[in-house]
């Protein structure tokens, strides 16, 4: 008897519930997966908080997969199993693979079928135009963006009797080499240290001087680009670099950031290359010592530097979801290239606002006049319109890529190889990957 | 007529028994390696949309990369080097311990302990001794000894960072072993050799050392595989495969190549190529190495 009646109990209440469910209609869920951890996760919940407490149709759901690399495998493996998020964060490096995939429900369509008129022009051009296919349709929604910038320290610049640099006006490479020659002469353990210097040291060297990365248009216009890195350009730069190691004053701290960062906070090294979002581990980091930001260096001969590019990440969605959740997206995007989220999240996390407007209106309340640092990347990313060069890198394999460039880099470092046949391999073996990469795509 | 064993007539009942386990081995081990085996003759999109068979390209291309062939023998150096700095300090370790006189129990355990730590932490733990920028131990070696240690760029110190790093979780494994095999010895065959005058190095040499070469085998092989698949903790912790790939033991780059790059189809022929080799090592293992153990009854 008991159990009969604990079943009609459980009954009961089970009715109860959906019925209670189907009376208060339920906001449609909307997953995001990205890779922000941290300090950034709470500025992006609290950006998608503001965005479901200004409606009430839809509710973004941020769910945080791990590293760039573990959210874009959690996105196949979803995709795979047909259980996709609505949307997914994905790397710079990944965009020609989730362009190519098949499964993206392009951003500039589902911004228009959606009915949302955009003025594409309002945005950062250069932060678009990575994202762009070859005819101009943006393909993901631009979202954490970056580039390199170059810190400098302000005391051992004065102990060294080097003038402070400028913000705006990039120094040259020659006068980098006087600058380090000056601090190591005072004193200073080492020169420049750099981040990423794949990154930094090529891709954004080739752009800021106009030189192509790989052929057709680096990659943008057919699978069937091949890397071009190896020029007198690039190769005499990372020449230079290999020189400027006997005397310190260019030293090797890793691949990644930490290394190089921690040389920059030890002060054994005057300047330090890395992405804008190096400013806010500096805040923490940095007591002893002021210091400072500038632009990338430049050679003499370019007298018109272009802009450098980004990095970062993009939010993708994918095709074969309801439509009333395309509509949610859509609505959450809108909301999140205006004002009030961009200015929020370039505050808290330095990486670009994303939109002219919303960096007028920061230029205005005058916080750049209080941040000056954080001006340097946007001037540097903005100076000049992207050329069909500089506008980013749209390559298959591109993590391996990297992977092979680092390589080939560190064996210059260590004096393996000369700048020339370390460049001349990294294409060749890149080429292999590029030839694989275009195979699967035929 | 008495029955010497208790046995179940029914076949149905032993096959019911071991099917759990069957099932676990199956799910986790079989369909996945011929998954594996399947994806190494094809090349495929990461989404799975685009998917052709191309035969042995895969391998072929894997054989005609300089790089893949160095990586074998990176492989090989490194499991080499991390089976004789593990085995032979735990050896060394275990007899210490097996005489210990004093806090036996205390010794013992803080000599396990190691083996408890996740390799990745394992690696982390080394790094912030050994890195150039904040290793306390690299910045020390600099400041007093002048050794201008620099894993960063320099293979060989990378190299011996990562495997000191895997060696050192492993001698405890190893010990825990060693430890239980000396323990087996019979006292009384040490003691015989002892009164007819057997210093003690020639005790451990002609009577320890063969009985113990049961274990010996045992920890060899697991100390290889180990070295194979585990260590990869450690490689990313610590060296990300470089500097100019020369940590990229063969674990690592399927993770990078697959994982990473997205390129499932090098990925795996890298995995079964590994996984034969694997195969091959253990097998000549048992051939060789296994005719030379003495088991005791």
């Amino acid at each position: 008897m008991s159990k009969m009646k604990c079943f009609w109990l459980v009954m009961a209440v089970a009715m109860l519930i959906s019925f209670a469910g189907s009376a208060f209609a339920k906001p449609i869920e909307i997953n995001w997966w990205h890779a922000m951890r941290g300090a950034r996760g709470e500025v992006v919940q609290h950006i998608v908080d503001g965005f479901n407490n200004s409606q009430s149709d839809y509710k973004v759901i941020p769910i945080y997969k791990g590293s760039y690399d573990e959210v874009v495998n959690a996105g196949v493996a979803a995709v795979r199993a047909h259980k996709q998020p609505d949307i997914l964060q994905s790397f710079e490096v990944g965009t020609q693979t989730m362009m190519l995939s098949g499964t993206i429900y392009p951003v500039y369509k589902l911004m228009a079928d959606n009915g949302y008129k955009i003025d594409w022009s309002r945005y950062l051009q250069p932060v678009l135009s990575y994202y762009m296919n070859a005819d101009g349709n943006l393909m993901s929604m631009p979202f954490n963006s970056s580039t390199p910038v170059m810190y400098y320290n302000v005391d051992l610049f004065k102990k060294a009797g080097v003038p402070m640099l400028s913000k705006t006006e990039p120094i040259t490479w020659d006068q980098m080499g006087e600058i380090t020659g000056k601090l190591v002469k005072s004193g200073v353990k080492g020169g420049l240290v750099t981040a990423w210097q794949s990154w930094t040291q090529i891709e954004n060297y080739s752009a800021i001087h106009n030189i192509p990365f790989a052929t057709r248009a680096n990659g943008y216009e057919g699978l069937d680009t091949k890397l071009l890195i190896n020029n007198d350009k690039v190769v005499h730069h990372i020449a230079q670099l290999k020189n400027w190691m006997a005397d310190k004053r260019f030293y090797y701290g890793g691949q990644k950031y930490q290394g190089p960062k921690s040389e920059f906070i030890a002060q054994n090294a005057g300047l330090y290359i890395d992405s804008i979002s190096g400013i806010a581990k500096l805040k923490k980091a940095v007591h002893d010592f002021k210091w400072d930001v500038a632009p990338m260096p430049v050679e003499s001969w370019m007298k018109n530097p272009q802009n450098s590019i980004i990095g970062g990440a993009s939010l993708w969605v994918f095709k074969g979801l309801p439509k009333d959740h395309y509509a949610g997206i859509a609505a959450f995007f809108k909301y999140l290239s205006g004002d009030e989220p961009q200015i929020y999240w370039h505050k808290q996390t330095g990486y670009f606002p994303i939109t002219l407007d919303a960096y007028d209106q920061l230029k205005t309340e005058g916080y750049y006049k209080a941040n000056p640092y954080q001006e340097v990347g946007i001037k540097q990313l903005t100076r000049r319109a992207p050329t069909k060069i500089s506008r980013g890198l749209r390559l298959g394999y591109f993590v391996q890529i990297r992977n092979i460039i680092n390589e080939e880099l560190e064996l210059v470092w260590s004096g393996k190889k000369t700048a020339q046949e370390a460049m001349d391999s990294a294409v060749a073996r890149g080429n292999v990957k590029l030839r694989e990469f275009e195979r699967i795509y035929k | 007529m008495i029955k010497k064993r208790s046995y179940f007539k029914s076949r149905t009942l032993a096959y019911v028994l071991i099917l759990p386990q069957l099932l676990i081995t199956a799910a986790f081990f079989y369909w996945p390696a011929v998954q594996g085996i399947v994806a190494s003759f094809q090349i495929s999109d990461p989404f799975g949309f685009r998917t052709q068979f191309v035969w042995f390209d895969n391998y072929i291309a894997l054989f005609n990369d300089p790089l893949y062939l160095k990586s074998i023998g990176i492989t090989l150096l490194f499991s080499g080097s991390v089976a004789i700095v593990s085995i032979s300090c735990g050896l060394f370790l275990a007899s210490m311990a097996n005489r210990a006189l004093r806090f036996t129990s205390l010794t013992r355990t803080l000599l396990i302990w190691p083996y408890a730590i996740a390799p990745a932490i394992s690696g982390i733990l080394w790094l912030f001794l050994l890195h150039p920028s904040y290793g306390v131990v690299a910045i020390g070696m600099k400041k007093w000894l002048g050794i201008d240690w620099n894993p960063l760029l320099n293979s060989s110190n990378a190299m011996l960072m990562v495997v000191l790093a895997s060696a050192w979780k492993n001698i405890s494994y190893n010990f825990v072993f060693f430890l239980a095999g000396l323990q087996a010895v019979p006292h009384s065959l040490i003691e015989a050799a002892a009164m007819d005058g057997a210093s003690p190095f020639r005790r451990f040499w002609s009577i320890t050392f063969p009985l113990l070469s049961p274990t010996m085998f045992f920890v060899t092989v697991m100390t290889i595989i180990f070295s194979f698949f585990e260590s990869f903790g450690v490689i990313h912790a610590v060296t990300q495969g470089g500097p100019g790939g020369s940590t990229n033991i063969l674990v690592y780059k399927v993770y990078q190549d697959g994982f990473i790059g997205l390129n499932l189809g090098s990925s795996s022929a890298q995995s079964v190529v590994l996984m034969g080799l694997i195969i091959v090592i253990t097998v000549l293992q048992f051939k060789y190495v296994e005719r030379k153990v003495q088991y005791t009854g």
